[in-house]
């Protein structure tokens, strides 16, 4: 059981640019907290600096208030889940589950009661014999977990571990870790590319971006009150839909709503545009139908407004014509002010 | 690809046992040479056909050698030949494989200068530098010893690039969870590099040992104490007296003797040796 | 150069790793190498107690030498006729063995082990069939009215010695024109096939065209292999003789040097011939880089 506390990290490689440009991050105890952004964010090389195998240029690392930014992996108390698996190829299940713990010099008895319980935990029991590449993907996942389990870390950390399996499995495989990390209550980083994966799996998101964090909070805040352009439009999926006030300003009942000084962007999610008329006050809009695209119970309608594409996700699948013209409506409450300059929110403080 | 043309099958066929007959003929004109005695090699032509004393000219071969040429017993000669092999192919393969590894998993001042005096050794083969290399084997006095036999020729770029170009395919994530569950170096490469190089070693291994066996010059240079004589080389100096006196039979008896043991090597370990061969390549 | 992203933090162990290797290579092939360097510009005195540096006098005397030009022009007709020779015979061999399924993996094994005999091993073997008392093939010739004698024909001891030398390397040619022709792709042929090309055609226009990288390879390997690793075949045959007719460069390095112990000129020679191995191996490597990027 540990907290994790990451203080004004920095990392660059060589010269000046820096992959990692100062993260402070505070980690509670158990607290499953999950790194997301885009390829080359930052967040891998982040994880890798916790774990120690990248270097760490300036800043703090701390684990349970001791600070390990130059520690060896080995005595960070920390295991990884690699997104290869990186299990080792020549030994056998048993044996890639009991390396760490054979290297620490844990007594044999004390081995076999760990990977025994492991094995019960992530069902590996009947191949506790086998080779790896006698393993399907999923089950090569589990003993990558149970890899971590074992060694009863301080902390787990996830470096994009389901992205080599299937959509069907990576879904019951995300289900299964938060099962497990509900359980051992183990505080855990994990990284992700995938915002879905993000939202269902954290307690707290971190949204990065070019190496520096954008956004922490839990996924509903991140989702209910994007702190910046980037989250708002990498978050949720369709993403956001972003419209400058000038487009605005032509809704019905627009200029009649208050906003924050220095705003000059709207930003509105799929599902609070809707085009029947809602109860209580909201403004309207007028788009043509460019696309509809049934997917299932619900439709993704693609409007235009003033050259601009607005996605909206509605219910059922809408009798529209390509072209016809539409009347859109919006509650003031789903609207989310933006400043194009900072990239921020308009209606909050800065962030300290 | 369905093709029918008989005659271009047979014809495929008929080349292929000429040529196998071709290549094969040599030896199996040695091999019939060996089992004669000498007096069949007075009549003119080479006999064709087995004779009789193929048994007393290996025995004799192999026990007290020819006497006259000068060369000592094979079986003699063959025990040096073999340690000169092992030796050689071991030795390339040892430091070979940690040089490889110095390079691959390690970062430090002069990597690249160590990579490349590694590589020059491809260009001065022993050849090109006999005088020389003789003279520093000669000043360590290591002439007529096992180790002047054989650590001269355990420098190698090949094995080296082999083993760095495996170690490159090797997943960096493996490395890293080795770290994580606590190996350094030394423990990282004996618990999983070295499992992991297996088929490789093995496959280099195969071509090392006929390159250690084959060896000609450099054991003719740094040997005249014929304790000390490899049995490639030992084999010119019958052959050279047999041009006096037609001992044929025993000098084919000691050919065959010589080729047998890479031979087998090659047949037996056939997957690895062509493995060896195409990767050492690349 | 390339490493691994994460390394070992270790900074001595490298060093104690590279040590074994780099000690042999420096002991045994740069300072050698250094040393033919040096006394290629210098002069011995016949009693090897005082040096002089001469300069180029050890190159210009070699480039002024008969003996030097004829065994450059000895070497090169060896090392065409072996290339051509034995890549010409593996090549022939290759196709047939890729025209069969299960049968090829038996002729390959029975083409494969002249590999494991060595050079003066193999020139003994050929020697013996070529001896023009009691050989098989003068032999025969004598039929046909030729009196074969590589002891004094220098043309004669030329053709035994690329004999010999192409035997050895048929294997090694075989076993990489067959890599080649496997990974030659099957549609290819096929689609010529559908577009009416007989197994000739389809050959000379689609498949020989499509191994030219292999070909390229195998042609600088067999004139590194006739120039540097035939020493032993040709001692184990001619020794150089006659008169000279099979003295190739390496030979008469070897000869001038540790026979007629003339320093100064076996390193000039020594220098030379290292210059031919690095132009070699540069071509080759720089095709190793062209074919990765295929």
């Amino acid at each position: 059981m540990a907290t994790i506390n990451l203080v004004d990290l920095q990392k660059s490689y060589g010269g000046n640019v820096l992959a990692v440009k100062g993260v402070n991050l505070s980690v509670a105890d158990g607290e499953l907290i999950v790194l997301v952004g885009p390829s080359g964010c930052g967040k891998s090389t982040l994880l890798r600096m916790v774990a120690g195998l990248e270097s760490v240029t300036s800043g703090r690392i701390e684990i349970n208030g001791r600070d390990v930014a130059k520690a060896e992996p080995a005595e960070r108390d920390i295991a990884m889940v690699f997104q290869n698996y990186a299990l080792y190829p020549h030994m056998t299940v048993r044996g890639n589950l009991e390396y760490g713990l054979k290297n620490r010099g844990t007594p044999r008895a004390e081995i076999d009661r760990r990977v025994k319980e492991a094995a019960e935990i992530l069902e590996i029991g009947p191949m506790l014999d086998r080779k790896p590449r006698e393993l399907s993907g999923g089950q090569r996942q589990r003993v990558a977990m149970g890899r971590a389990i074992v060694r009863e870390p301080s902390a787990f950390l996830f470096d994009e571990p389901l992205s080599n399996l299937d959509a069907k499995l990576r879904v019951q495989m995300r289900v299964e870790i938060r099962k497990l990390q509900r359980r051992l209550k183990t505080t855990s980083l994990y990284v992700t590319h995938d915002q879905l994966e993000a939202m269902t799996l954290a307690d707290r998101l971190v949204v990065m971006n070019g190496g520096l964090v954008e956004q922490i909070g839990t996924p509903t805040e991140v989702y209910d009150r994007p702190a910046t352009l980037f989250v708002a439009s990498f978050i949720g999926s369709p993403p956001m839909n972003l419209i400058p006030v000038d487009v605005m300003a032509q809704a019905e009942g627009f200029s009649a709503l208050p906003l924050p000084p220095d705003t000059d962007i709207i930003g509105m999610r799929a599902d609070q545009l809707v085009i029947e008329p809602p109860q209580g006050e909201s403004i309207v809009l007028h788009g043509q139908v460019e696309l509809l695209e049934p997917i299932g119970s619900e439709s993704h309608l693609h409007v235009s407004l003033a050259g601009q594409t607005l996605v909206l996700r509605v219910p059922g699948r809408p009798d529209l014509a390509d072209g016809a013209t539409i009347k859109l409506y919006a509650p003031p409450s789903a609207m989310h002010p933006f400043n194009r300059a900072t990239g921020r929110r308009t209606d909050s403080p800065p962030q300290a | 690809m369905v093709e029918n043309r008989p005659v271009l099958n047979i014809l495929t066929h008929v080349v292929l046992i000429v040529g196998v007959a071709i290549v094969a003929f040599p030896v199996y004109l040695a091999f019939i040479a060996s089992t004669h005695d000498a007096n069949a090699f007075a009549r003119g032509l080479a006999p064709m056909l087995p004779g009789p004393h193929m048994i007393d000219n290996y025995a004799q071969m192999l026990t007290s050698g020819l006497s006259s040429a000068g060369a000592p017993p094979v079986w003699l000669m063959l025990i040096n030949s073999t340690i000169m092999a092992l030796t050689i192919a071991i030795g390339k393969i040892a430091i070979s494989i940690i040089s490889a590894y110095a390079i691959v998993y390690f970062r430090f001042p002069f990597r690249l200068l160590a990579f490349w005096m590694i590589f020059i050794t491809l260009m001065l083969p022993v050849e090109v530098r006999i005088m020389p290399t003789f003279k520093v084997v000669a000043d360590l006095g290591m002439l007529n010893s096992y180790a002047g036999l054989t650590i001269p020729l355990i420098a190698s770029a090949t094995a080296t690039f082999l083993f760095r170009q495996f170690f490159l395919t090797i997943p960096d994530e493996l490395m890293e969870a080795a770290r994580v569950d606590g190996a350094g170096p030394l423990k990282f490469f004996r618990d999983i590099l070295l499992p992991l190089s297996r088929t490789n070693i093995a496959a280099l291994f195969v071509i090392l040992f006929i390159y250690g066996w084959v060896q000609y010059l450099w054991p003719l240079l740094v040997t005249t104490d014929s304790r000390y004589y490899t049995i490639v080389m030992g084999i010119k100096r019958l052959a050279a007296s047999a041009d006096a006196d037609p001992y044929w039979n025993l000098v084919m008896a000691a050919v065959m003797l010589a080729m047998l043991p890479p031979v087998l090597v090659i047949i037996l370990m056939q997957r690895l040796f062509v493995k060896g061969l195409v990767e050492t390549e690349k | 150069m390339q490493t691994k992203r994460t390394i070992f933090p270790n900074k001595l162990l490298p060093y104690a790793l590279l040590a074994p290797q780099l000690i042999i290579t420096i002991i045994f092939f740069l300072w050698p190498a250094a040393q033919a360097v040096k006394s290629s510009f210098e002069r011995e005195d016949p009693f090897g107690f005082r040096t002089t540096f001469i300069w180029f006098q050890n190159y210009t005397r070699l480039f002024n030498d008969p003996g030097y030009l004829n065994a450059a022009g000895r070497t090169a007709v060896f090392a065409v006729g072996v290339t051509l020779l034995s890549m010409g015979v593996s090549l022939l061999l290759a196709i047939c063995v890729n025209r069969l399924l299960r049968s090829g993996r038996l002729y390959t094994t029975l083409l494969v082990w002249p590999y494991a005999v060595a050079p003066v091993v193999a020139g003994i073997l050929w020697w013996f069939m070529f001896n023009p008392t009691i050989g098989i093939v003068p032999y025969l010739l004598d039929a046909f009215g030729y009196r074969w004698n590589h002891r004094v024909n220098g043309n004669d001891a030329m053709i035994l010695v690329i004999i010999a030398a192409s035997w050895k390397q048929i294997s090694y040619n075989f076993l990489f024109f067959v890599a080649g022709l496997q990974s030659v792709p099957k549609s290819l042929v096929e689609a010529a096939a559908m577009d009416g090309a007989g197994p000739f055609k389809r050959f000379w226009t689609i498949v020989f065209p499509l191994l030219s990288p292999t070909t390229f390879f195998l042609l600088i390997v067999n004139i590194n292999y006739a120039m540097f690793d035939t020493f032993g075949i040709i001692d184990g045959t001619t020794g150089g003789g006659p008169a000279g007719a099979t003295n190739t460069l390496v030979y008469k390095v070897y000869a001038d040097g540790f026979l007629g112990l003339n320093i100064g000129s076996s390193s000039a020679q020594s220098v030379l011939l290292m210059l031919i191995v690095i132009v070699l191996t540069v071509v080759q490597f720089r095709w190793v880089e062209r074919r990765v990027q295929y």
